[in-house]
């Protein structure tokens, strides 16, 4: 049975039942295949198991296997007839299954993906959406759990997304498949199962009647605070919001800003953030060596740099491959490496 | 099994009723490659065209030859124009397709308007071939921008330098196509290099599984830069390959334009009418370096050059059509005129200095410019104000 098709709780109204950042997801590609006959879903294991996460579940049962295929298993080639069917006219959101099983992928999308609008001088564009389930925390096995963004944004002519909330994952998607723009959409593996209270119905009736304001390519506030910023994205956003939450015990008030979107980036956000509290720590799983986070704290550091108080803090993952199931929480930024890194930004106090 | 016995259309069944050969005899290219005029311009009889039962061909009317006469002598001239503007300076660099113009000739006229044409970097003649002006080709090599052309104005896809990416585009366009129900055929160059990039395993398979009108063309001119097939595969020939995938794979003499329009033609009506890919081979030779970077003597002697000179393409035509009398002195003339005009204009176009706004740098690297790329464009647009207004 199609999760959209879940029949709610007895004694629940749809509207009061807690939605999951997979199903919000799997809501928003049914919403866009509904909206634009022009979407069309492919890549491994999609169509009949409706994906090995079941984002993409009931949706070849509903749209039918034009709208929604399985491919044979070829990321190259997934991305690379992406490219040909979005030249002709369709809008194609494919599914890479891992983050690392997206890497035969990469020339097609670093390459072609990419330029294509650039090569063509404007002429083409390519609306394609790579879905990517990325990130760690849920013990998988080598392979099952790279943070690739820093490579995808590197790359000039992708958009790169990465939601941390359920409401982002329905509507960041949408506004991905929307976008004339390729977007690397960067779905982190541990949230898939996380809830939140939100009615998707009054989610797809917002987005679809949605006020001319932007969202697309802004940070949000996700916790305002005084004293410090931390700056993060994807699957760090809970970890720094829990750390903020620890904080708060202890009296300092951390303002955590989601950044939502790496590419575009949202200087003005982050500036308008790091302005007011002066201090900044930089979390992000991904190894912190050429990393995004990185390329965040060289950004505050140039905008910013008068309005520092401490040199910028990053924790990020270590520089090492990913770790084996048993070794991950010695890797993954936790709350308490965060909180010592507020601890280490020159307090006067 | 029963159902695809009534339907006699489908042509492996046709041919193995026919013929009394299997699925597999049927796909598998003919022992030889098709050939239906010798080097000396000579038509040859059917016994001698290479063909065995299931792969006939017909001889593409007189009109039609002649047609393509006219394109290959164009597509001649133009290789040896932009050679000759590479050695003026005018160009950076130009993949030449000299001795392999009946390949490119022929690629762009057995498809029809709407279909798409999948190209290489090499394929220059038969992007013109297909519509797109000579000059507009020519931006990539020029260093101007890219790709000089809209993809979408003549169905030609964007020449680029990664090898055997463009299959998988190809077979995106035909898949989009299948899914609302449009009959158009895409055709999809690659060279022998090509087909041991990972990306031509993919691409082969996608359009056979999903049974996509996919004419997938490799011409095998014999080398990848200095590399000779024997060290590219250990296949009886690129055609074989076709079989693993299901699909029917054919060789054809690639400096033979009659016989690459009776066989690509047919690829195309069979894909088109099918719904299904097919791989043809065409047996040719670079007769210039990969590019003028290339030093040609330190992988291939000169005695094998001057070999393939005998089966030249154009000389070929030219002698097949005149003995045919379907070419006389006048047309001659006539053709050899709308050539030099052709290389006229290009050499005027490629003359002329245009001028490229270092601004537009920012302006399709998305559909809308992130704040990034707008910051980025002032820097430049400041540093080229100060320029101007420098003593």
């Amino acid at each position: 049975m199609s999760t959209l098709q879940a029949p709610a709780p007895s004694g629940q109204t749809p509207a009061a039942r807690p939605a999951t950042f997979a199903q919000a997801l799997n809501t928003a590609l049914a919403d866009a295949l509904t909206a634009d006959d022009a979407v069309v879903v492919f890549g491994e294991d999609v169509g009949t198991l409706g994906g090995v996460f079941r984002i993409t579940d009931g949706l070849t049962q509903r749209f039918g296997r034009t709208r929604c295929f399985d491919t044979p298993l070829a990321e190259s080639g997934i991305a690379g007839m992406a490219v040909g069917m979005a030249m002709n006219r369709m809008r194609p959101v494919i599914e890479m299954q891992f983050d690392a099983f997206a890497y035969p992928a990469f020339e097609q999308i670093a390459s072609h993906i990419a330029k294509m609008h650039n090569r063509t001088r404007g002429a083409v564009t390519l609306p394609i959406v790579i879905r990517i389930p990325y990130a760690g925390g849920i013990g998988g096995v080598e392979h099952h759990c790279d943070s690739s963004e820093a490579y995808y944004a590197h790359t000039p002519g992708l958009k790169v997304f990465t939601p941390a909330t359920v409401e982002d994952a329905y509507l960041m998607l949408r506004e991905a498949i929307d976008s004339d723009d390729p977007v690397v959409f960067f779905e982190p593996k541990k949230l898939y199962w996380s809830k939140a209270p939100v009615d998707l119905a009054e989610l797809r009736d917002r987005y679809e009647n949605r006020a001319p304001e932007r969202r697309e390519g802004r940070a949000v506030v996700a916790r305002t605070g005084q004293d410090a910023t931390i700056l993060t994205y994807g699957p760090s956003v809970p970890t720094a919001l829990a750390a903020a939450a620890a904080a708060e015990a202890e009296g300092r008030s951390l303002e955590v800003v989601d950044l939502r979107s790496i590419v575009p980036f949202d200087d003005e956000t982050v500036a308008a953030s790091v302005r007011r509290t002066g201090r900044v720590v930089v979390v992000a799983e991904a190894p912190g060596f050429a990393s995004v986070a990185a390329e965040i704290v060289a950004r505050v550091q140039e905008r910013c740099f008068h309005s520092l108080a401490a040199p910028v803090r990053r924790v990020t993952g270590f520089d090492i491959p990913y770790p084996s199931p048993k070794l991950e929480e010695y890797y993954l930024p936790s709350v308490d490496r965060i909180l010592d890194a507020v601890d280490d930004l020159q307090w006067e106090d | 099994m029963s159902q695809t016995v009534e339907t006699p259309e489908d042509p492996i069944l046709r041919a193995s009723q026919t013929f009394g050969i299997t699925p597999e005899q049927y796909m598998l290219p003919a022992r030889g490659e098709i050939r239906m005029v010798d080097p000396t311009g000579r038509l040859l009889p059917a016994e001698e065209q290479g063909t065995e039962p299931g792969h006939e061909y017909p001889l593409p009317a007189g009109d039609v030859l002649l047609g393509a006469y006219e394109k290959l002598v164009v597509g001649r001239r133009v290789n040896d124009q932009n050679s000759a503007l590479v050695r003026q300076g005018r160009m950076a660099v130009y993949p030449s397709s000299h001795g392999q113009e009946a390949c490119q000739v022929a690629a762009a006229l057995c498809l029809k308007e709407g279909d798409w044409l999948f190209p290489t970097y090499r394929d220059t003649v038969a992007v013109m071939t297909k519509g797109v002006r000579p000059l507009d080709v020519m931006s990539i090599f020029r260093g101007e921008w890219h790709g000089g052309y809209d993809p979408h104005e003549h169905h030609v896809g964007i020449q680029s330098t990664p090898l055997t990416t463009q299959l998988l585009h190809a077979v995106g366009v035909a898949h989009a196509a299948k899914l609302r129900g449009e009959d158009t055929v895409v055709l999809a160059m690659c060279g022998d290099g090509a087909t041991s990039e990972g990306d031509f395993h993919e691409a082969l398979n996608f359009a056979a599984v999903f049974k996509l009108p996919v004419v997938f063309f490799v011409q095998n001119n014999g080398y990848a830069i200095s590399v000779p097939l024997s060290q590219q595969s250990a296949a009886p020939s690129l055609a074989h390959k076709a079989v693993g995938y299901g699909m029917a794979g054919e060789r054809v003499d690639g400096n033979d334009l009659v016989a690459l329009l009776a066989t690509l033609g047919r690829a195309v009506d069979l894909a088109r009418s099918e719904s299904e890919p097919l791989l043809v081979e065409a047996h040719t030779y670079r007769m210039q370096a990969h590019t003028n970077a290339d030093d040609a003597t330190r992988y291939r002697d000169d005695a094998e050059v001057q070999e393939w000179i005998a089966k030249d393409p154009v000389t070929r035509m030219r002698a097949y059509l005149a003995g045919e009398g379907l070419l006389d002195d006048a047309a001659e003339q006539r053709i050899a005129a709308a050539a030099e005009d052709v290389a006229a204009a290009l050499r005027d176009g490629m003359n002329a200095d245009v001028q490229v706004d270092p601004r537009e740098l920012f302006r399709h690297v998305y559909t809308e410019q992130t704040p990034q790329l707008a910051e980025q464009e002032q820097i430049l647009a400041a540093e080229l104000a100060r320029e101007e207004t420098a003593p």
